[in-house]
């Protein structure tokens, strides 16, 4: 458990700076048509913490994504984001709420008519950054990514892990306080998902943002439960002693409603039975 | 297709007219306020002023032809076979130039609008142009509806003056009348009133067309299906307002001016 000590003494200035949680939902529920998508949803996500967002497909996770940027707004409950209620603020005051928030989607969601670097420099070209500027922060956000020389092709001509790496940079490129990813390995094949889980990996331990990430792979889960990235090797490696990240803990939802709530330990040795089912 | 019951008929109904006002009012609205994407408006402006050219000046020169054409037995019949010149200038002015150029535009560019602004909508790229900071309405549809009026009160113009050239040719062909008498009873017949009533009408053309199609587009749900489907509504429900203002509009011109 040495390791995993060794992660906490080097928590981020923003924790240092206050125990406020980033994201807390309080008694969230939305309705589409007739039907209750999240019911009387209720967690908070603390400085530095990465929450994983387990459960069956349509349980209501991308909603959930999605109502923590304001791109929704719940039908009851509401929803602070750095101390700020989201559910009451209007589109514009959102606007600038969402610059301190990175969101990967679901199907990387890159704009196909414009080249990776337009893509990746998006925000950067609306806030009027200098062109040198820009292009200087888009070279290495794609070097974060591994993929300097894909600048200049455009979406159509990546395959789906390369769209999923360049929504990365893009997420990534104004270093945001809070970090959504939406199955960020959703439809890749296992060594491409690896490859996605390990830049998530590096972004966490080398940056500790505070992030939630939508996954319905329980292996994807685990792995960043259970490994932390080495900077001397450049890649990342489980914990000793079957160590455990104490930032990373779980939400699982099942039919629009939390089911669990708590560290990956609570997690595997939960009583519940249709948890251990979901599990194995 | 499936029955619906009235009430949620209606209510689909009053929902979309609800959503389409509130997106052109939005769209108006951010005409008056910063910032303005200036080159998505002339990147438009040549998508579908320039670029709807060709098919504007066919439609008109045809539309001209065939109206000298098909005119030329009545009006002889009444010994007026001279009028031919006035018959086209004011049909093409007054009506077919404004009409025919705005259903070519809805054809071409509110299908457009709406398969381009829907296949954004299905696959996040709105959403994700929101969360990065951008306003999709002040991006993609003001641009749009300042383009689509800007330009089809000029193609209007361009499809009148091919149209009056259309039946010249015509005339003086096919029904050996004189090039100039042509031209200059073609000339006398076009009043302030009758002109003006042919301009006044692309602009609610345009803001018809420009609206109907971003509207579809913006609200398409249901993947690749529902971009086909809101891309055909946007069509026929634009095709079919642009019909019914061109009457309305025609109606107050005449009150305002009178019938001339």
């Amino acid at each position: 458990m040495a390791n995993s000590v060794t992660l906490d003494k080097t928590e981020p200035a923003t924790a240092a700076s206050s125990a406020e949680p980033v994201v807390v939902f309080e008694d969230v529920s939305i309705i589409f048509d007739i039907k209750p998508v999240l019911e009387k949803i209720s967690f908070s996500v603390m400085p530095g913490e990465t929450r994983i967002i387990l459960g069956p497909a349509g349980c209501g996770k991308s909603v959930l994504m999605k109502l923590a940027n304001g791109l929704l707004k719940p039908d009851t409950g509401s929803i602070k984001v750095f101390g700020q209620d989201v559910t009451k603020m209007s589109e514009n005051d959102l606007y600038k709420l969402r610059s301190r928030i990175g969101m990967v989607f679901q199907e990387s969601a890159l704009f196909d008519s414009l080249s990776v670097e337009e893509n990746v420099a998006y925000r950067l070209n609306e806030e009027k950054v200098p062109e040198d500027e820009a292009h200087k922060r888009v070279v290495e956000s794609l070097r974060f990514v591994e993929l300097e020389k894909a600048i200049s092709k455009f979406p159509s001509e990546l395959s789906g892990g390369m769209r999923r790496r360049v929504s990365i940079a893009r997420a990534l490129i104004t270093k945001p306080d809070l970090i959504l990813y939406d199955s960020p390995t959703g439809g890749l094949d296992p060594i491409t998902s690896t490859t996605i889980v390990e830049l998530i990996v590096k972004q966490r331990d080398v940056s500790h943002t505070t992030s939630l990430l939508i996954t319905h792979r329980l292996q994807d889960a685990f792995t960043l439960a259970t490994y932390q990235f080495n900077t001397e090797t450049g890649h990342m490696e489980k914990l000793p002693h079957n160590g455990i990240v104490p930032s990373t803990r779980f939400l699982v939802l099942n039919e629009g409603r939390v089911v669990f709530d708590g560290s990956t330990e609570e997690l595997v040795h939960s009583d519940d039975p249709w948890l251990k089912e979901y599990l194995s | 297709m499936p029955f619906v019951s009235p009430d949620v008929f209606l209510k689909q109904r009053v929902a979309a007219v609800q959503e389409y006002s509130l997106l052109t009012g939005q769209a108006v609205a951010n005409i008056f306020t910063s910032p303005h994407y200036w080159d998505d408006v002339f990147t438009q402006m040549d998508s579908i002023g320039v670029g709807s050219m060709p098919i504007v000046i066919l439609t008109g020169f045809f539309t001209g032809c065939v109206l000298a054409l098909q005119s030329a037995s009545s009006l002889e019949a009444f010994g007026a076979i001279s009028m031919t010149g006035s018959l086209v200038a004011l049909s093409m002015v007054k009506e077919l130039g404004p009409v025919l150029t705005g259903l070519m535009i809805s054809g071409r560019n509110a299908s457009g609008m709406a398969s381009e602004l829907g296949s954004m909508k299905v696959t996040e790229q709105i959403d994700a142009m929101r969360a990065l900071g951008t306003d999709p309405v002040r991006k993609l549809v003001t641009p749009r509806l300042m383009a689509t009026v800007f330009m089809l009160f000029f193609l209007t113009i361009v499809s009148d003056a091919v149209g009056i050239a259309g039946g010249a040719l015509v005339s003086v062909t096919m029904l050996g009348l004189n090039f100039s008498s042509y031209f200059h009873t073609s000339y006398r017949s076009l009043t302030y009133a009758g002109v003006t009533q042919g301009l006044v009408k692309p602009l609610f053309s345009g803001f018809i067309i420009a609206t109907v199609g971003c509207s579809f587009g913006m609200t398409t749900k249901g993947g690749t299906q529902g971009v086909g489907r809101s891309t055909t509504q946007a069509v026929v429900v634009s095709s079919v307002f642009i019909i019914i203002v061109d009457f309305l509009v025609s109606r107050a011109m005449i009150g305002i001016f009178g019938n001339q």
